[in-house]
């Protein structure tokens, strides 16, 4: 049986990952990707000390962070495909009207 | 599995393969939550994640067909000066966040070796989060509602504006 430090860990290196995809990728969906995998980092680590403290809370907080994850990625695309329709790319390097 | 599965999923140059490398690490993540006695979050997460926004991820990536222009693209920035220190300052800020979690991780044992009393032999069913989420969280929920409207609209204002036949009210 793991314990919650072999969770916490997995989380960490999960959430590590995402942050080097944020960083690292230009590609505005797999960036996105990249905040799906953190968020779920982070639901680990509310489902490991969930079971751990013998509590429910850490699941239904997962609940709500997964609905928000949901909200997030539908008003993220959408502005994908609104930025794509008006610069044809996906680099977010090419987005720079906004920059004075 | 999980960790190799997402590691795949930032190395993919190709965003169809990265969001289906997406699913196999959520698959993995599910099996974990069903070790941690929360059948329930596991089964959301595979009907929410795997299911529902990932076929969202996919449509889009279809739709916008960028599979090459999006290699190519990256390439290019690749040779950039500018971008080529961004990204070293993102890998440096990667590693800092690993260590910064393991320092805490470290620190934080104690803490972690104790609470071993709490476990419960059985997993939490769906009627007993159904009832704390009803009774403790009703407001949240509600909210969340909101929320999800909010973001529905904002999709939709987002994505359909050049659909101008369709939406009288536009004109």
């Amino acid at each position: 049986m793991a314990g919650l430090n072999h969770y916490l860990i997995l989380s960490g290196v999960l959430f590590t990952i995402g942050i080097a995809g944020v960083f690292l990728r230009r590609n505005l969906i797999t960036i996105l990707l990249s905040i799906e995998v953190m968020l779920n980092a982070v639901n680990l680590t509310f489902i490991a000390f969930g079971h751990f403290l013998g509590s429910a809370d850490g699941q239904i907080i997962v609940f709500f962070v997964v609905t928000v994850a949901a909200a997030e990625a539908a008003v993220g695309l959408a502005l994908v495909i609104t930025l794509f329709r008006h610069m044809e790319t996906l680099n977010p390097d090419a987005f720079r009207q906004l920059k004075g | 599995m999980a960790v190799v599965s997402t590691l795949l999923v930032i190395a993919q140059p190709n965003p169809i393969y990265s969001v289906l490398l997406l699913i196999c690490s959520f698959v993995a993540l599910a099996g974990l939550y069903v070790m941690l006695d929360a059948p329930f979050v596991a089964v959301t997460q595979i009907i929410v994640y795997a299911g529902a926004i990932m076929v969202l991820f996919l449509f889009v990536v279809m739709l916008l067909n960028v599979a090459r222009e999006g290699a190519v693209a990256e390439a290019e920035a690749a040779s950039d000066g500018g971008t080529a220190t961004a990204r070293w300052f993102g890998a440096l800020l990667a590693v800092a966040m690993a260590l910064e979690l393991a320092w805490a991780l470290n620190r934080s044992r104690g803490i972690a070796a104790a609470p071993a009393t709490g476990e419960r032999e059985t997993a939490w069913s769906v009627a007993e989060i159904g009832k704390i989420l009803f009774t403790n969280y009703a407001f949240a929920f509600e909210a969340t509602s909101v929320l999800i409207l909010i973001a529905m609209i904002g999709s939709i204002a987002l994505a359909g504006r050049h659909l101008p036949e369709k939406k009288p009210w536009r004109g």
